[in-house]
């Protein structure tokens, strides 16, 4: 086991230098000059800009500022934003609830309705619950939910109005941040209403953003299980005679379950990429709107720091998601 | 004839060795005889990927919007960017008010919605060919490259796709348009970069299993050059995974583009681009909701199709999903 997670560490220690790398590049391939960038429309001096150069450093060799710019990262600063002045790793934490929120909400609702779907759509395969469900999976994964999130908000708060457009929470409530999630927080508040209020803001998002993994988890669940099904061992278990129920319900999903898992994992990237769009639709405060606002104000410490904090995170998941899957099936440790 | 394993078509499906003979008529001919000698390979192919309705229903949908792009100006009522000053926001044909000049509406600017959605059809399809090209050509490369040379060589281009797909496709998207600068041609180079692990992922998986197999070795033995065994022997036995990977790639290449339209980092306004369209008049959308409502399932119709398409020729070209 433990050669099983050095190996895997070893695949990803240099993805994270090369990320960095990435990140440092991006910035560097700016056409224009970063301090002029800085100081915006006020213009300044020659001898303000040189000072501020040597200042960033920004007059030495390239490598030389990688080393500085690796330094720095690894004592965890990132810089400080353009234009709040503060540094990029506090405005990453203070947003990074909202962000953590919303997906996690979105997973669980993928997960509660993809799985089942996928199931219900094997157990019946070549009927029409199956190419109905089928339809409908490859439907939400073709979605652009950019698109799907607008008709969402045209349907749900324009024509029928139960839920509001923006924000996380109603103006009516006000409480201290705890730990940043709006649905613990309410309720820790104790304050009658605030929780629904939280939960009223928090469904359309996280559906719009929910959509396209709930599609790939049905279309895996199903594939998963109709290998599983022509197994060996589930007719030894259904010539035994136990029920349908258990022979699927136990039997079955455990196995198929481990692929899923698997999928659930790698739809973390793909789920960051749906929170820019959900985020920046919804007016929701996370780091998908962050970022995508810093860099139509060309706040490149902030598009740096962000890249490599939303990088690491999604390498951080599927890292996590590896040495898991080793721990549930001992096959793949040997692999690798 | 089995159903296929990816039958997404229509509820009441059922598939027959009559249905699939009713699909054409050279089709009906050739299975006849085709029961004593194999058929040609083509009509092999055509024959699996036609059984699935869904697929042929996309195929179908894309060649009716590649030739609504290709005949624009004959098909579409007006020019894309006309402004009909008296007729701003007009509702649909249905609607009491809605005429037959503008079939689905016009937008804020008076301009009509379905002429715009059709020339909106030739950049999205120019999108996805030229980004699905640049890809494909390049991870073919790469992953040829890597799967040849192993070694050192590999290791720099797998690391290297490694960090790419470590970034969230639409941030590293929106990143590179940062640096580019916003506009169309390099919204296009950005979701080509972003796409290109998974064609030299498999690229090079297929080169390192076809390597090992006794044509390879037989052609070397016989003084096949390096470049001929990479591009002539090896390459076209990686071609099935390849192409059903690029079919879906048009949707991933248009939903992307029109992704970074929608956040004003793709085609520019007025480029009727589909995502740029939805972007423009997504204000207006409380107030006639066929400005935002038309644009976005011409996207999703589109993108459909291509995915139907890419699961039906999985399914007609992988051997191992076959019967």
């Amino acid at each position: 086991m433990l050669s099983f997670v050095l190996r895997r560490l070893g695949v990803v220690i240099p993805t994270f230098f090369g990320v960095t790398i990435l990140a440092f590049a991006l910035i560097h391939m700016i056409p224009g000059d970063p301090i002029v960038v800085m100081a915006g429309e006020r213009g300044m001096s020659d001898e303000r800009h040189a000072e501020l150069a040597a200042q960033l450093g920004i007059d030495r060799p390239l490598i030389e500022q990688y080393l500085a710019y690796i330094g720095n990262v690894l004592t965890g600063n990132l810089g400080e934003s353009f234009v709040s002045r503060t540094p990029v790793l506090t405005e990453f934490l203070e947003l990074f609830p909202a962000t953590l929120e919303l997906s996690i909400s979105a997973m669980l609702i993928a997960v509660v309705l993809g799985l089942p779907a996928g199931i219900i759509a094997a157990i019946n395969r070549g009927k029409w619950p199956d190419h109905t469900l089928m339809g409908a999976a490859l439907t939400g994964y073709s979605m652009p939910i950019f698109w799907w999130a607008l008709i969402l908000i045209l349907v749900f708060s324009g024509y029928l109005g139960w839920t509001p457009v923006t924000n996380r929470i109603s103006l009516l409530y006000f409480f201290e941040p705890v730990t940043g999630f709006m649905l613990i927080d309410s309720l820790l508040s104790g304050q009658p209403g605030a929780f629904w209020s939280a939960v009223h803001h928090l469904i359309l998002p996280a559906t719009a953003l929910a959509t396209i993994p709930m599609a790939v988890i049905a279309r895996m669940t199903r594939s998963s299980m109709l290998e599983v099904l022509s197994d060996d061992y589930i007719r030894t278990a259904r010539a035994k005679g136990l029920s349908p129920r258990r022979v699927i319900g136990i039997h079955a999903l455990r196995n198929a379950l481990i692929p899923v898992i698997t999928v659930i994992g790698l739809q973390v990237g793909a789920l960051f990429a749906g929170a820019i769009l959900t985020e920046t639709i919804f007016a929701w405060p996370g780091i998908g709107k962050w970022l995508v606002e810093s860099i139509s104000r060309r706040d490149y410490p902030v598009v740096q720091g962000g890249i490599l904090l939303v990088a690491t995170t999604v390498i951080l998941v599927n890292l996590t998601v590896d040495i898991l899957y080793g721990v549930v099936d001992p096959r793949i440790r040997r692999r690798g | 004839m089995g159903s296929s394993i990816h039958a997404f078509g229509d509820v009441a499906e059922t598939v027959s060795v009559d249905t699939s003979n009713s699909q054409g008529s050279n089709a009906t001919a050739s299975t006849a005889d085709g029961v004593e000698k194999a058929p040609h390979p083509l009509l092999e192919f055509w024959l699996a990927f036609s059984e699935n309705k869904g697929a042929l229903a996309g195929l179908i949908f894309i060649v009716i919007v590649a030739l609504a792009a290709v005949l624009a100006p004959q098909v579409a009522p007006h020019l894309p960017q006309t402004q009909f000053r008296d007729a701003l926001l007009q509702p649909p044909v249905w609607y009491a008010d809605g005429t037959w000049q503008f079939i689905l509406g016009t937008d804020d600017l008076g301009r009509d919605i379905l002429s715009r959605i059709i020339y909106g059809a030739r950049l999205s399809l120019t999108i996805g060919v030229i980004v699905v090209t640049l890809s494909l050509a390049t991870g073919i490369i790469l992953g040829l490259t890597a799967g040849f040379f192993r070694g050192f060589v590999e290791a720099i281009i797998m690391r290297l796709m490694d960090v790419i797909m470590s970034v969230p496709t639409l941030l590293l998207a929106i990143a590179i348009v940062a640096v580019l600068g916003p506009g169309l041609e390099n919204a296009m180079i950005a979701v080509a970069i972003v796409v290109l692990p998974s064609y030299t992922r498999l690229t090079r998986a297929s080169v390192i299993a076809e390597r090992g197999k006794v044509y390879v070795t037989a052609s070397s033995v016989v003084g096949a050059g390096l470049l001929r065994q990479m591009f002539v022997n090896v390459l076209p036995n990686c071609m099935a995974p390849l192409i059903v990977q690029a079919t879906l790639g048009f949707s991933t290449a248009i939903l992307d583009t029109a992704a970074l339209g929608f956040l004003g980092l793709g085609a520019q306004p007025p480029t009727p681009e589909w995502g740029t369209l939805l972007a423009e008049s997504r204000q207006f959308m409380q107030r006639a909701w066929w400005v935002v409502t038309f644009p976005g399932l011409a996207i999703l119709f589109t993108v459909l199709s291509f995915n139907l398409m890419g699961d039906g020729l999985r399914d007609a070209l992988d051997p191992k999903l076959k019967r």
